[in-house]
């Protein structure tokens, strides 16, 4: 499996972009400073600047997931396999049986598939959104092949497939080639014959997916906060040459690829790994814990690997809290938990929801960690869609939960910028 | 005092009830020393003390300690040797949020995640004040700085000036018998500073509070102190009133820190209690106010301030004469500087009537009267 194919959300984590080493301002007062050091006409020379940048984000990025997501909304392989049958459902109301005319229709589409080859194609693509099409498919292209032509009856009592609403509503929804099937699909959900239903709960998996995953970025994420926080607030306290060693060994797993840290890990958490014998060793556990394959391994592993994520936006609002604001406070009659709260904690909020809020959307995206630590039960929503890219090769489902996974973690950095301003988020 | 207008500000009524039996003194540093990492010594060996209800400055060069020496007596430090004492008692034991001493930064360090009026009730708060009587305190605290109109702002919207302000009144609010100042001016522009000393030295009179100042710029310390502690290199070089400074240097430090001073270097060759004749470089003598106890041999610095330097009358009988000639002028209307050059080498600068003319070149007999001009002892 190659980690670039995963689309959409790369579960590589990449540097933030305003990690402790990039000194800047929130966009919005940025933006404000600049409108007033520049008249207009400059701030076009300036963004003119921007533009060969603009056109690389755009061409590299922005067509690209473009095109994919598209394919979870436009699919033409049931339109290019049976176009006189899509032609002639066209003038048919949804409710109405099909009559002869289709039947012919998709008679004449079917013998050409066979003739083409394409008839494969057709029977696969078709048992993506019904399960079982696809040997009822073959089936029918077989007796057709025979050269006898059926009627609209004669060809229901041969294979009764074609009998039940459920195909027709099936073909009637990729006639047009845009379809919501692959979208309600990654809600588990189905437009049938009656409307808008749950899938059977045996079919149902990408809701519990998508639960899981959230599950998972938030238990990494207090875990990285409650590991990071007080680790930020102790270097920020260090004197300098103190506090850059300690930052040098927060960072120095940053400066390896996540591949090689997650085999680190897998090497760690065996059952007859350094982690249980440790716990022996120290009486924590009497008896060895399965942490390979198991959620809390992974849980461990993804918090070691995001834990930079988080501690970096925390302490670089920490260092520029002045020290004279808790002197301050305790001047005034604070005492120092008191002060800690009503002083340090507000202003050192902003790192922190801009470190969780890092460490959570880049946990969604997860991939190499859960499919080598985690079971058969810890996969989470990218590793399905890898395995429909790379395995399935059904990139009209895997471009769905992509855009679902894109679409829910847009809300999720719209309710925080709405409830607590985007210019409260301070990467430095 | 006047006390008029302000007499029903927060501390107006904390003034009328001070008690008489108080003692007098409201800080007293005992032999405090204060060494960092083992070795830096930030201060040496002070005794001060504190009166109650003074304005007391401390003024030095950078690094001379005062700032640690206000951060022990807020509490943020503690004195490696010695003891301090507020209101009698010792507080080597007692933290910054236990001595009820209020503090007012060089940067102001107000908390900018809060409006104006919270950053002043947050003293209160923190003392579970009620609600009500909270606000009314506020209110009248930021009247008192005249900031009302400002209460629902942030510090980030405020002026230099008006933050300052604020912080002066979260510092204020809770009655503090004490408050510390460092260099609370210091990043206000020259006007706004002068009108901010006068407006510190009002609220002084009116509340009669204690106030320990923190500064560098001595001008700032004359206008506005009872008394001026003057620190050279973490040692008290000499506290007083701002006249006894300046007309009394205590040591050559002072005098050359405090006003403008002409200072010469020889060596004694008689010396009695009240006068001593100095040889100068040149082999000329001068006539000085011995300060401390010398004998002939010593070496010695004269310092004479520019004002009391005069142009001798010829034939005239003086206490000194030096002679000197012009080498500069700068016309400042009401008077003239001059500066001169001694036929020893040495340079001097002279305040003089703006009425006489003088040209680059021209020889000069200046004396002064024994009494102006000091002979301190020369530090080897
Ligand atoms: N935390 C510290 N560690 C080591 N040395 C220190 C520390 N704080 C102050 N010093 C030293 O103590 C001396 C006195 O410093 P202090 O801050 O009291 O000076 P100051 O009179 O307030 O100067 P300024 O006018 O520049 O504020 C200085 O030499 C300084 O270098
Ligand atoms: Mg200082």
């Amino acid at each position: 499996m190659s980690e670039n194919r995963a689309p959409i959300i790369s579960a590589e984590p990449r540097l933030p972009c305003g990690t402790a080493a990039l000194a800047g301002v929130s966009a919005v007062s940025l933006r404000a400073k600049l409108r007033r050091l520049m008249p207009l006409h400059e701030e076009m020379r300036a963004l003119t600047l921007a533009v060969p940048l603009l056109a690389l984000l755009i061409v590299s990025f922005g067509v690209p997931i473009i095109a994919l997501l598209s394919r979870a909304v436009y699919d033409p392989s049931i339109v290019n396999a049976l176009p006189r049958t899509a032609e002639a459902l066209q003038h048919l109301s949804a409710a109405d049986p099909p009559g002869d005319d289709v039947f012919a229709a998709l008679e004449a589409d079917l013998k050409q598939d066979q003739a083409k080859g394409s008839i494969f194609e057709f029977a696969k693509s078709l048992n993506s959104r019904l399960s079982g099409a696809r040997s009822q498919v073959l089936k029918t292209a077989r007796l057709l092949a025979g050269g006898a032509a059926f009627s609209k009856s004669e060809l229901v009592a041969a294979v009764p497939f074609w009998g039940e609403k459920e195909t027709w509503s099936t073909i009637r929804g990729g006639a047009h080639g845009f379809t919501s099937f692959y979208l309600l699909s990654a809600l588990d959900l189905r437009w049938g014959a009656d409307g808008l239903t749950s899938v059977p709960a045996g079919e149902a998996v990408f809701l519990r997916v998508f639960a899981r995953t959230f599950m998972v970025a938030a238990l990494v994420t207090l875990a990285t906060l409650a590991l990071g926080f007080p680790l930020a607030y102790l270097i920020s306290n260090l004197p300098p040459t103190l506090a850059n060693l300690v930052l040098v060994l927060v960072l120095l797993p940053f400066w390896t690829s996540i591949l090689v840290r997650t085999a680190a890990w897998t090497v760690l958490l065996q059952k007859f790994g350094l982690l249980n014998d440790a716990l022996i060793a120290l009486g924590i556990a009497t008896e060895r814990l399965e942490l390979m394959y198991s959620r809390l391994g992974l849980v461990i592993a993804m918090t070691h690997i995001q834990l930079p994520f988080t501690l970096l936006p925390i302490y670089s609002v920490m260092r520029s809290i002045p020290p004279s604001q808790l002197r301050a406070a305790h001047s005034l009659g604070a005492r120092p938990l008191t002060a800690f709260r009503r002083v340090y904690l507000p202003q050192a909020l902003p790192g922190v929801m801009a470190g969780c809020l890092l460490t959570f959307i880049l946990c969604l995206g997860y991939y190499i960690t859960p499919a080598l630590i985690g079971g058969a039960s810890d996969q989470l929503i990218s590793n399905f869609i890898a395995n429909y890219v790379n395995v399935d090769l059904n990139w009209e489902m895997a471009a769905a939960l992509s855009f679902m996974l894109l679409t829910f973690t847009l809300l999720l950095y719209a309710a925080f910028a709405r409830f607590l301003g985007l210019d409260r988020f301070k990467l430095v | 005092m006047a006390r008029s207008s302000a007499a029903e500000g927060p501390a107006g009524e904390n003034l009328s009830s001070i008690p008489s039996a108080l003692p007098a003194n409201l800080v007293e540093f005992i032999e405090v020393e204060k060494t960092y990492a083992g070795h830096v010594i930030a201060v040496r060996r002070l005794d001060l003390v504190v009166r109650r209800g003074e304005f007391l400055t401390f003024l030095g060069p950078s690094g001379s300690g005062k700032t640690t020496t206000l951060n022990m007596l807020a509490g943020f430090e503690r004195p490696t040797r010695g003891t301090i004492m507020l209101e009698g008692r010792s507080v080597d034991r007692l933290p910054p949020y236990e001595r009820n001493i209020g503090m007012v930064f060089q940067n102001y360090a107000l908390f900018p995640h809060m409006s104006v009026a919270e950053n002043v009730a947050f003293p209160l708060s923190v003392r579970k004040v009620e609600k009500r009587d909270m606000s009314a305190r506020v209110r009248r605290a930021l009247e008192m700085v005249r900031l009302e109109a400002f209460s629902e702002r942030r510090p980030a919207q405020l002026s230099g000036g008006q933050q300052q302000r604020v912080a002066l009144a979260r510092a204020l609010v809770y009655q503090p018998s004490l408050v510390l100042m460092d260099e609370p001016l210091g990043a206000l522009d020259k006007k706004l500073r002068e009108h901010m000393q006068i407006e510190l030295k009002q609220l002084h009179d009116q509340l009669g509070i204690t106030v320990v100042y923190v500064t560098h710029d001595q001008s700032e310390a004359l206008t506005m102190s009872d008394r001026v502690a003057v620190f050279e290199s973490g040692a008290l070089a000499q506290i007083g009133e701002p006249d006894a400074l300046y007309k009394e240097p205590a040591n050559a430090f002072v005098a050359n820190f405090i006003g403008e001073n002409n200072t010469l270097e020889g060596t004694i060759e008689q010396a009695s209690k009240s006068s001593c004749v100095v040889r100068l470089r040149d082999n000329s003598r001068v006539k000085a106010t011995p300060i401390g106890v010398m004998v002939p041999g010593d070496p010695t610095k004269l310092t004479i301030r520019p004002e009391q330097i005069r142009l001798a009358e010829p034939g005239s009988d003086e206490d000194t004469c030096l002679e000197g000639t012009v080498e500069g002028r700068i016309y400042l209307g009401d008077h003239q500087r001059l500066l001169l050059r001694l036929a020893n080498g040495q340079e001097l600068t002279v305040k003089i009537g703006a009425d006489a003319g003088f040209q680059p070149g021209m020889p000069l007999r200046l004396a002064w009267s024994t009494a102006d001009c000091r002979a301190f002892p020369a530090s080897p």
